[in-house]
């Protein structure tokens, strides 16, 4: 047992796949200890906040300021405030007002200003702009010359008995808050999804509830696979027959169809994360049962069969001592394989509206769902769906190698 | 002498089929033979002549297309587990791979154990049982403390049969089926586990009854020896009868084809 | 004496565990065989045998690895050559090798005659397939086996008859020496014979000069070789003509061996047969004296110190043994 331990061990793809899967694993059971909060809370208003470091703007006003001389701050903040749909019309004026097409360059804030300045009059009328057109190029230009005041902003408050506005505070270019002093900052790492839920803590929980269906249908599958692979091997004659006749209509009709057919009748009210489990396995056990019986049935004539045969041993007793611990190895790796097919199959249902129930826990393959319902892949919100993809991935590919792993060492010659 | 012999196994029209219409072969074909108590038989024939189908046939492994198998002069019935289970105490068998004949993920303490307990002794102390085992041990020239928590195939190929030997020491049937139990191990061994084999023989009265293709093993061991081809006794007799002074031609090829060291091997006789 | 045409000297090789321990399976074996002789191995399940005919190909490849000494075939020296370089130079056109499973290296998807081909090209590119044909035709004819093999697929043929044409292609290029490794082993009787019939006939008719044939069946080596070598854990033991080595053995271990032979010849059914106990040592921590001296019934305790070389007992004869011939022919006579 330790020697074949060590043997798996020595496998390079067994123990990159191991080491890929083990710290998915801590991580998810590590990181809701630091963050204990409910994977479905929806913090954010509205949808996909990119990634990032969320700093309470009203806080950091009473936060003390420091006072930083940054140069090219002033530029940046321009360049960050003139908005691309601006940069465009910008050189369509210009380019209508006769400078050179070439010669325009949008991505550069300074010189983009520079020849706007030159160029611009609002009284010009050039031909075929409208006057809704003239107005906005004259607003735009307005706009363009507040954003070189460097004048405090003035945050005022409402005095409730006079109902006006009284100053209460000046905010100039040049003061900074420290983020650490800011008494409420929200990071989101991969930002939010379509609720505004926090899509770390939700992509954790859902690939501790995925990898639960994943072992759960594998588990079952494995079990069904095993058992009626033994009862048809060992037995043989009628048994098998039945048995095979079974496992033959599941073969005909595509498991995936048949998963489809199931999950929509039983109804989405119905179908929490365990069911759902359960409908996978009990539909994907059918190749394990044929490998598990053609394993038995070149065991069963084996000398060591007949001589537990011969020492009066009961059929039970010999289906677990001796022909079990024989494809024991066998299973394992079929079960391998089924828990990352059933990782795959929950995904492939939850992006097809089949999945769980959607108001208790999340799985990878509802924030596939949720990510592609709110187009998050037209608009570039990346992080709504590529993080789970990509844990998608790492998963199959990591249970995938163990299994790759075990293969090299159970069986000599695939081994490097 | 011969009212004096007791039957211990015979057959009569025993016959195996495998298989039906375009597939069927008939493995043993219509075979008779009755064995005599404490005799040394052995079945010789070439691979596909059915031996092994019979010796499972005998073995109670697998059951017959026709024909009866008498048990000790009854008709042997072995339908159900519990009749299997008695007569298995009476016949036992040695395979021909010593390593495709252990289970190795049991210690050879266990495959030991298994045997007390078959002849009943499953509630013997502790000590009586390790005594059992170390006395089995002991005849076969192995040395039982040094194979506690050992599996098998830590053993060679010799001591696997060896241990084989003990397990039958310590059942004690009356019939003993040794398929080929030499022909996965070099001479200097075979010797060992042949002189073992008719030791134990001499020592618990048993009937053994050997199947194999060596002619050399068939005629140094065995008190009648049987031809078989294509699924039938083609010869049978004594060994001096049948091996020295073979009558069919298929005998006679057979003995023939082996290379023997004192008579010149005629080569030119070959195809 | 006639012309020597495979030498060894001092040849020992290892295998390297996976535990990085090593292990001399062949431990300084020298041996000659001249031109039309056939030498035999002897000797036990793991005594060595196998690995020294894969040594004496010059071909390793791990976990084999040639550690020291000399092979020299036809006055030409392989060892220490670069494996590609024997492969193309070497194998098939100096030395053949045939395992005990070479009848299932046959590729089930080609005919023989591809085979054959394959063999040709590799040393002679420019060959034509018309060539090849009438060259293996007539080639095949003179071993007696029927042309119209060449044209089959491996499938076709019975065990026997695809031994016996594996051992046809291997020899196709004229090799100098053939290694047969219990080529009949896992055949019945009659192949058997008939394949030792077209070994006998290669030598024969001259197309191979000198031949190893190793088994673990003393009766059929006997029949086979001019002189018989016996191989205990990884040395040389003992070396004679067939017929000294079967009937007149000076080794202890030899004497256990030949003790063991059955055959179904008259008066041998009562005669009580010799059995070694005991095990072979372990070659990864060879004993220091004598490596037979755990299990020899003849064994001093001076057996267990001193490491014994080989001692000449009249020409081609030589043994490894503390006792000189007579001590142990009275050791003998007396059980």
């Amino acid at each position: 047992m330790i020697h074949t331990l060590q043997q798996i061990f020595h496998s390079g793809k067994f123990k990159l796949g191991f080491a890929i899967f083990t710290s998915l694993l801590a991580f998810i059971f590590i990181y809701p200890i630091f963050i204990p909060e409910a994977p479905l809370a929806i913090l954010g208003q509205g949808t996909f906040f990119p990634p990032g470091i969320y700093v309470n703007v009203y806080d950091s006003l009473d936060t003390s300021k420091y006072i930083i001389n940054q140069e090219g701050a002033a530029k940046r903040r321009i360049a960050n405030k003139l908005s691309e749909d601006d940069r465009v019309a910008i050189k369509e004026y210009l380019v209508a007002a006769g400078v050179d097409e070439s010669r325009i360059d949008i991505t550069n804030t300074d010189e983009l200003l520079q020849q706007w300045k030159a160029t611009f009059d609002p009284k010009r009328s050039i031909k075929g702009f409208t006057n809704a057109k003239r107005n906005y190029y004259i607003r735009l230009n307005t706009a363009l010359q507040s954003l070189y005041s460097t004048g405090p902003a003035i945050i005022a408050v409402n005095d409730p008995e006079t109902n006006t506005l009284l100053e209460s505070k000046k905010v100039t270019v040049t003061e900074y808050v420290n983020v650490n002093e800011v008494p409420t900052v929200r990071i989101f790492p991969l930002g939010t999804d379509n609720f505004g839920r926090d899509m770390l803590t939700e992509l954790v929980a859902a690939t501790k509830t995925s990898l639960q269906i994943g072992f759960i249908a594998g588990l079952i599958a494995t079990l069904i696979g095993l058992t009626l692979g033994l009862l048809a091997g060992y037995i043989g004659g009628f048994v098998d027959d039945i048995i095979n006749f079974i496992s033959n209509l599941f073969i005909v009709i595509p498991p995936f169809v048949l998963l489809v057919l199931i999950s929509f009748s039983i109804g989405q009210e119905q179908r929490g994360a365990s069911t759902v489990a359960a409908v996978i396995g009990f539909t994907s056990w059918v190749w394990t049962a044929r490998a598990v019986r053609s394993q038995v049935i070149s065991l069963r004539n084996r000398d060591h069969v007949n001589l537990s045969k011969l020492s009066g041993h009961s059929i039970p007793h010999i289906i677990l001592t001796d022909i079990l611990p024989y494809i024991a190895s066998y299973v394992i790796m079929a079960m391998i394989l089924q828990i990352s097919s059933g990782i795959l199959a929950e995904a492939s249902l939850s992006i097809l509206g089949l999945g769980p129930k959607t108001t208790e826990v999340p799985t990878l393959g509802l924030m596939m769902n949720w990510a592609m319902i709110y187009q998050a892949q037209l608009q570039g919100n990346w992080w709504a769906y590529f993080p789970v993809l990509a844990v998608i991935a790492l998963i199959a590919f990591s249970m995938n190698l163990m299994n790759t792993g075990l293969d090299q060492v159970f069986n000599p010659s695939l081994r490097d | 002498m011969a009212e004096k012999r007791k039957l211990c196994l015979s057959a009569k029209g025993l016959t195996k089929v495998f298989g039906f219409g375009k597939t069927r072969t008939v493995a043993v074909d219509n075979v008779d033979f009755s064995f005599y108590e404490g005799e040394v038989i052995s079945i010789v024939g070439e691979s596909g002549s059915g031996k092994t189908t019979l010796s499972k046939m005998l073995l109670g492994l697998i059951n017959e297309t026709e024909g009866e198998i008498f048990f000790l002069g009854q008709k042997r019935d072995i339908r159900s587990q519990r009749n299997k289970q008695e007569y298995w105490k009476n016949i036992q068998a040695i395979f021909q791979d010593p390593f495709s004949s252990y289970n190795i993920f049991n210690k050879i303490d266990s495959v030991l154990l298994d045997c007390i307990k078959m002849r009943g002794g499953g509630n013997l102390p502790k000590e009586k049982k390790i005594e059992m085992m170390r006395e089995a041990c002991s005849f076969v020239n192995l040395k039982f403390d040094e194979l506690t928590n050992k599996y098998p195939f830590e053993l060679s190929g010799g001591q696997m049969q060896r241990l084989m030997i003990a397990r039958i020491f310590l059942l004690k049937p009356k019939i003993l089926l040794a398929d080929e139990p030499t022909s996965m191990i070099d001479a200097c061994s075979r010797a060992t586990i042949l002189d073992m084999l008719m030791e134990l023989r001499k020592e618990i009265g048993m009937t053994v009854i050997f199947i194999t293709h060596d002619i050399g093993l068939a005629y140094y061991v065995s008190d009648s020896v049987y031809i078989m081809e294509h699924g039938k006794f083609v010869e049978s007799g004594t060994p001096d009868e049948v091996i020295l002074h073979p009558k069919q031609p298929y005998t006679k090829r057979l003995i023939n084809d082996v290379p023997k060291i004192y008579e010149e091997w005629d080569l030119s006789t070959v195809g | 004496m006639g012309k020597v045409i495979l030498e060894v000297k001092d040849l020992t090789t290892k295998y390297i565990t996976r535990f990085k321990e090593d292990v001399y399976a062949v431990d300084h074996v020298s041996l000659k065989v001249e031109e039309g002789k056939s030498l035999g191995i002897a000797g036990e399940s793991g005594c060595g045998k196998s690995t020294l005919a894969l040594s004496l190909m010059g071909y390793y490849f791990p976990p084999l690895y040639y550690t020291s000494g000399d092979i020299i075939i036809d006055g030409k020296h392989i060892s220490g050559m670069d494996p590609d370089e024997v492969r193309k130079t070497i194998l098939g056109k100096e030395i053949a090798y045939i395992p005990q499973a070479a009848m299932n290296a046959l590729n089930p998807t080609q005919k023989i005659i591809n085979f054959v081909e394959d063999v040709v090209r590799a040393h002679n590119p420019s060959a034509t397939k018309k060539d090849i044909y009438d060259m293996a035709r007539q080639r095949f004819e003179f071993l007696g086996l029927p042309a119209n093999v060449l044209d089959k697929y491996a499938v076709e043929l019975s065990g026997g008859m695809k031994q016996r044409t594996v051992i046809a292609i291997s020899v196709i290029l004229g090799p100098k020496v053939l290694i047969a490794d219990e080529p009949s082993s896992a055949l019945d009787v009659t192949s058997q014979k008939m394949v030792i019939k077209m070994l006998r006939d290669l030598m024969d008719k001259g197309i191979i000069k000198a031949m190893i044939f190793i088994t673990h069946e003393l009766p059929l080596l006997y029949n086979v070789t001019n002189d018989i070598m016996v191989m205990y854990a990884g040395q040389i033991v003992e070396r004679g003509s067939a017929k000294e080595a079967v009937f007149d053995p000076l080794h202890p271990y030899a004497k256990g061996l030949m003790g063991s032979i059955i055959v179904p010849e008259e008066g041998l059914r009562n005669v009580k047969l010799t059995a070694i106990p005991g095990v072979p040592p372990n070659l990864k921590h060879p004993p220091a004296g004598c490596r037979f001296a755990e299990r020899c019934k003849f064994a001093k305790p001076e057996c267990r110190v001193i490491s014994v070389q080989i001692k000449e007992a009249g020409p081609g004869r030589t043994y490894r043994c503390i006792f000189s011939e007579s001590e142990l022919r009275e050791a003998y006579k007396n059980g």
